[in-house]
């Protein structure tokens, strides 16, 4: 049975661990978005901090998943749970990174130029600076959603969803046949579903830019 | 940690930029040096005593031995600098190679391969090997290891070289250094920074990629994960994990020390 074939008998399946890929890294994405620009916002002021917050969340990423997903069994079993919590900690870096760094690099003028004409800090921030940042933010984002496709693979080691299902069920059939066809049926998988969000975020990053920096 | 450096490149013109520069830049004081030595430490001694606290049964002992254990880390070490050292060995010639004046076509080429790469999983090109080619053990997961983190190396390499001063080099050859000398004694140090960033991101990527090895029978420390998750035994589970973790940890702290000594003085 060559590829073709393999994926027009395995069709349902292929869409289902596409879904459950999407959702699961889609969800860990959004977590990520809001937790991480929270602690950009927070921090992008004060260095202390900013440098803990940096340190703490680079220090995740640097974490090999597997270790991660096999300490997290014990807390919250397994499935989708403990493969979200786990990509939403090596999310984090990329967005808490960009927010700072999006809203160190906005023109101190145009800062002071807001306050001037009597904006308070909270409007400030969320009238000017965010959205002056934004673009950089969005590549954070655009960056994590590529690293989670990527590691939320490995998540079927703790019975999670998605496209390592097919992969290690191939694994575990080393010398058959059907092996072949599943792991790279999974690859395949992860790559459309690696690409599929790149180009959302792009589009989304485009959309949700301010008109006037666009 | 910079995982993510070269990530961000090849998006939009504005932030990559700023996104590229490793994290830290400023010299750090000995305290910070000798904290995460000390965490590590303390980690490593918390699992000791958990371990020596427990009862264990035969199964638990076939892996929580210390003869097994340091094997395993051994096995692990050596997949990770053997890649890692590889990597170098291949990505920055041609890296240096694809920023020549003749390579100017294939450069694009280069670059989109190594986008799209980013997106293949680790753990596909192991499985990969195994199942499409039979092709199992520490040379095949040293193959996949090498394969997966050329890409970001070679990328690092290539736009560490870029963004050198056109202006410095023409300085320098104006000075009537020649094309070697511009590229070993101008254009590579000022590229340093950028492409150890690369490395470490490497090195992270290669600790980590290491523990699926043991899918494809190469050893290191996933083995004692694979043996804890198999025979069901919560110890080992813990036992590999807070190992791994702890080695990578250790692994990236030396890469960052090695980034601080490296860098040219001038920078």
């Amino acid at each position: 049975m060559n590829l073709w074939e393999f994926l027009q008998r395995r069709y349902d399946d292929m869409i289902e661990a596409g879904i459950d890929h999407i959702w699961m890294v889609g969800l860990s994405v959004l977590l990520c978005t809001v937790i991480g620009v929270a602690l950009g916002v927070a921090t992008y002021q004060t260095d202390r901090p900013r440098e803990i917050v940096l340190a703490i969340t680079s220090t995740f990423l640097t974490i090999p998943s597997f270790a991660l997903f096999v300490l997290l069994i014990r807390p919250l079993g397994i499935g989708a749970p403990p493969v979200i919590v786990a990509l939403t900690m090596y999310g984090l870096l990329p967005i808490v990174r960009n927010t700072i760094t999006g809203l160190r690099g906005v023109d101190p003028a145009i800062v002071e130029s807001a306050q001037g004409m009597g904006l308070g800090r909270r409007q400030r921030l969320l009238q000017i600076e965010l959205p002056l940042a934004w673009p950089v933010i969005m590549t954070g984002v655009r960056v994590t959603a590529l690293i989670l496709v990527g590691i939320a693979t490995i998540g079927a080691i703790v019975d999670g969803p998605g496209y390592g299902e097919f992969i290690f069920d191939g694994l575990a059939r080393v010398g058959s046949p059907v092996a072949v066809n599943l792991v790279l049926a999974g690859t395949i998988g992860v790559i459309i579903v690696a690409l599929l969000f790149d180009t959302a975020f792009n589009l989304l990053g485009k959309l949700t830019t301010s008109r006037g920096i666009r | 940690m910079s995982i993510t450096t070269e990530k961000s490149l090849g998006t939009e013109a504005a932030a990559p930029q700023v996104a590229l520069a490793p994290v830290r830049i400023e010299r750090k004081g000995l305290r910070s040096y000798l904290f995460m030595p000390v965490v590590l430490a303390l980690v490593l001694l918390a699992l000791y005593l958990y371990i020596s606290s427990q009862e264990l049964d035969t199964i638990e002992q076939r892996s929580l031995n210390s003869e097994f254990l340091l094997a395993k880390t051994w096995e692990h070490i050596q997949l990770t600098v053997v890649s890692t050292i590889l990597v170098i060995l291949i990505a920055v010639p041609l890296g240096v190679l694809l920023t020549r004046d003749f390579a100017g076509s294939l450069r694009p080429f280069f670059l989109g391969i190594a986008n799209i790469g980013q997106a293949v999983p680790t753990i596909g090109v192991l499985a990969l090997l195994a199942v499409a080619f039979n092709f199992l053990f520490f040379k095949a997961a040293i193959v996949g290891l090498v394969a997966y983190t050329v890409l970001p190396v070679l990328r690092n390499t290539m736009v560490g070289l870029q963004q050198v001063d056109e202006n410095v080099l023409e300085a320098g050859r104006g000075m009537g250094i020649s094309k070697w000398g511009v590229l070993t004694r101008i254009e590579l140090p000022l590229a340093v920074p950028i492409i150890l960033a690369g490395v470490r991101t490497a090195l992270v990527i290669n600790v980590g990629a290491a523990t699926l090895a043991a899918y494809i029978a190469a050893g290191g420390l996933g083995s004692v994960l694979v043996a804890g998750l198999s025979t069901n035994r919560i110890t080992v589970q813990i036992t590999g994990a807070v190992l791994t973790l702890v080695l990578a940890l250790f692994i990236d702290y030396l890469a960052g020390i090695a980034e601080d000594v490296l860098r040219p003085k001038g920078l």
